[in-house]
């Protein structure tokens, strides 16, 4: 089985980020920017997969500047064969991330996509869906289990108020949630081997899709705040300051 | 044209959600449909036809849409489409589950989880986990979005009386099969639909300690939740969870106990009407945001605060 692992590079989640001062974008200046850590989950579900010997290969795949090279090289640490960069300048929305991706898929033939449920910069939640879509494959979005079972994948997904199970034919489109697992740390040894790793670079131009944007972000501010309101001394404080003042409570 | 609003339900009880997404819906166009799609869920049909501001109620039966799965009801969508220039479902698993399938099917960018209409192609929306808001226009002619239902009153759910109309449309792609759900049994009311939640965090130490919230949650008719910290220390499961990665609430009171307010909590709370912060350490960023902060030990307060209320 081929495993196809579409990540991003996004601002690290420590960082907090503000508008810019024109309220123009969000302000990238030196900032720290990571793998998204659904990303990571989705690697590092793919390399257990591999190292159960369910799965031989693993290529991951990004879209993005030259500088998204470096979060390739930490998924070939973390055990993907080698990767994708499909080179483009465009800030592409998902739409125009699954059209180049189906243009992927359609090159590798994978069995198997896993890919984050969102990235933590736009918060869409929409590339792994659109890409079953465009593709036809079945789905399984926010995964917190998977198990093959034969040509068939048993997925537990988080839901509203619990959790449901479907099985779904492959080829097939997972995207990970939180739970589905721990994802390692890339080791030094692993970090120099993946420098030798194949590391294909296409020009998103080469592919002849159209992923001009369809939505033209007209400003990003910052969103009400709340003011702190007051210390209260005593449970009756509370309870009555809830009663009389907030009148919340009767 | 119109706007057709994806419905959420159960196959035997409308979900609150839709009442919100009705009230946006009804911002951005004069005629509103409902779609109903599942399996035995007529009666659904009959509560979404009292929802006010809704002219036609569509009702879609078959087995492949018993369980909502996303290649059947996204194809189904798609091809009822074309009479809507807006297609609008809460942001809940559902809808982000089966949306931008419906979106990509039509070729359009989907615009996620909207707080707010500014005109017909333009709309707010969180990025960063809530900690910046973009304005975003689109050029699609057709708009796919999902709704940050806590930013949106709820329609008036008895006063309407729209058209039931059936309609015959089976999409089975057969590439999908539900196995089994387990969806917890709770007698308190859900947590994105109660007037109030008490949550709690870290602070709580162990699942056992939640029962300190169960009282007051009885008294108070509330939900309860937690943060991501309980939640993955093991106190409590994953539906507990309020938050960026949980459900994103905006109840009347909103009572959080031993939980210090990290961002990606603030982002699914910070919209309650009314905040109140319990946390026996005073600089927790919780107190940044709470209207009532109480700096106490837990374990003395909530006892205290049960037997009072």
């Amino acid at each position: 089985m081929k495993i196809l692992v579409p990540i991003k590079r996004v601002v690290d989640y420590n960082v907090k980020v503000r508008p810019k001062s024109d309220e123009s974008g969000v302000d990238l200046n030196n900032v720290k920017m990571a793998m998204n850590p659904f990303c990571e989950i989705a690697v590092e579900e793919a390399v257990r997969l591999k190292e159960a010997g369910k799965a031989e290969e693993i290529v991951a795949v990004t879209i993005g500047e030259s500088s998204s090279q470096e979060q390739l090289r930490t998924a070939l640490a973390l055990g993907a064969d080698r990767a994708i960069l499909v080179e483009t300048d465009v800030q592409a929305e998902p739409l125009g991330i699954s059209k180049l991706l189906k243009a992927i898929v359609d090159k590798e033939s994978p069995d198997l996509i896993i890919l984050g449920k969102q990235a933590i910069d736009g918060d869409n939640n929409q590339t792994g869906q659109m890409l079953g879509a465009l593709t036809g494959f079945s789905q399984a979005t926010f995964a917190s289990e998977v198990n093959l079972e034969g040509d068939n994948l048993s997925v537990t997904r988080e839901i509203d108020g619990g959790l449901q199970t479907l099985s779904i034919n492959l080829p097939a489109i997972v995207t990970t949630d939180l739970r589905l697992n721990e994802p390692r740390y890339a080791s030094l040894p692993n970090i120099m081997k993946a420098k030798s790793k194949p590391l294909d670079v296409i020009p998103a131009s080469d592919l002849g899709i159209d992923i001009a944007p369809r939505l033209e972000t007209l400003k990003v501010s910052l969103p009400a705040e709340r003011e702190a309101g007051v210390i209260v001394e005593t449970v009756d404080e509370l309870i009555d300051k809830l009663k009389n003042e907030a009148k919340v409570i009767s | 044209m119109t706007a057709l609003v994806v419905a959420e339900h159960n196959n035997k009880e409308l979900k609150p959600v839709t009442l919100n997404t009705v009230t946006a819906a009804c911002e951005l166009e004069q005629d509103v449909h409902i779609l109903v799609a599942g399996h035995g869920c007529a009666s659904v049909a009959e509560q979404a036809a009292k929802i006010s501001g809704a002219s036609k109620v569509l009702l879609v039966e078959a087995e492949a849409y018993e369980n909502f799965l996303a290649e059947n009801v996204a194809s189904l969508i798609s091809n009822i489409s074309g009479d809507y220039d807006f297609i609008l479902a809460p942001t809940t698993t559902n809808g982000k589950n089966v949306m931008p399938r419906v979106a990509a099917l039509q070729d359009v960018s989907q615009i996620s989880d909207i707080s707010a209409i500014e005109s017909n192609d333009t709309f707010q929306r969180p990025i960063y986990a809530g900690n910046c808001i973009a304005t975003v226009k689109t050029s699609d002619i057709k708009k796919i979005i999902t709704v940050r239902t806590t930013a949106f009153d709820p329609a008036d759910a008895t006063s309407g009386s729209a058209e039931i109309i059936t309609l015959e449309e089976i999409n089975d792609a057969g590439i999908s099969k539900f196995l089994k759900e387990e969806i917890a049994e709770s007698d308190r009311p859900e947590l994105t639909a109660a007037e109030v939640i008490i949550s709690g965090g870290r602070g709580m130490q162990n699942g056992e300690n939640f029962s300190l919230l169960e009282g007051i949650a009885d008294k108070l008719g509330a939900a309860i939740g937690a943060s991501r910290a309980a939640v993955d220390s093991g106190f409590v499961p994953n539906d507990y969870q309020v938050g960026q990665t949980g459900k994103i609430v905006a109840p009347d009171l909103y009572i959080a106990v031993g939980i210090s307010g990290a961002i990606q909590h603030l982002a699914g709370m910070k919209d309650s009407k009314v905040i109140v912060a319990i946390n026996k350490d005073e600089d927790a960023p919780i107190f940044q945001v709470a209207d009532y902060g109480l700096v106490a030990d837990l374990f003395e307060a909530m006892p205290e605060l049960e037997s009072k209320i």
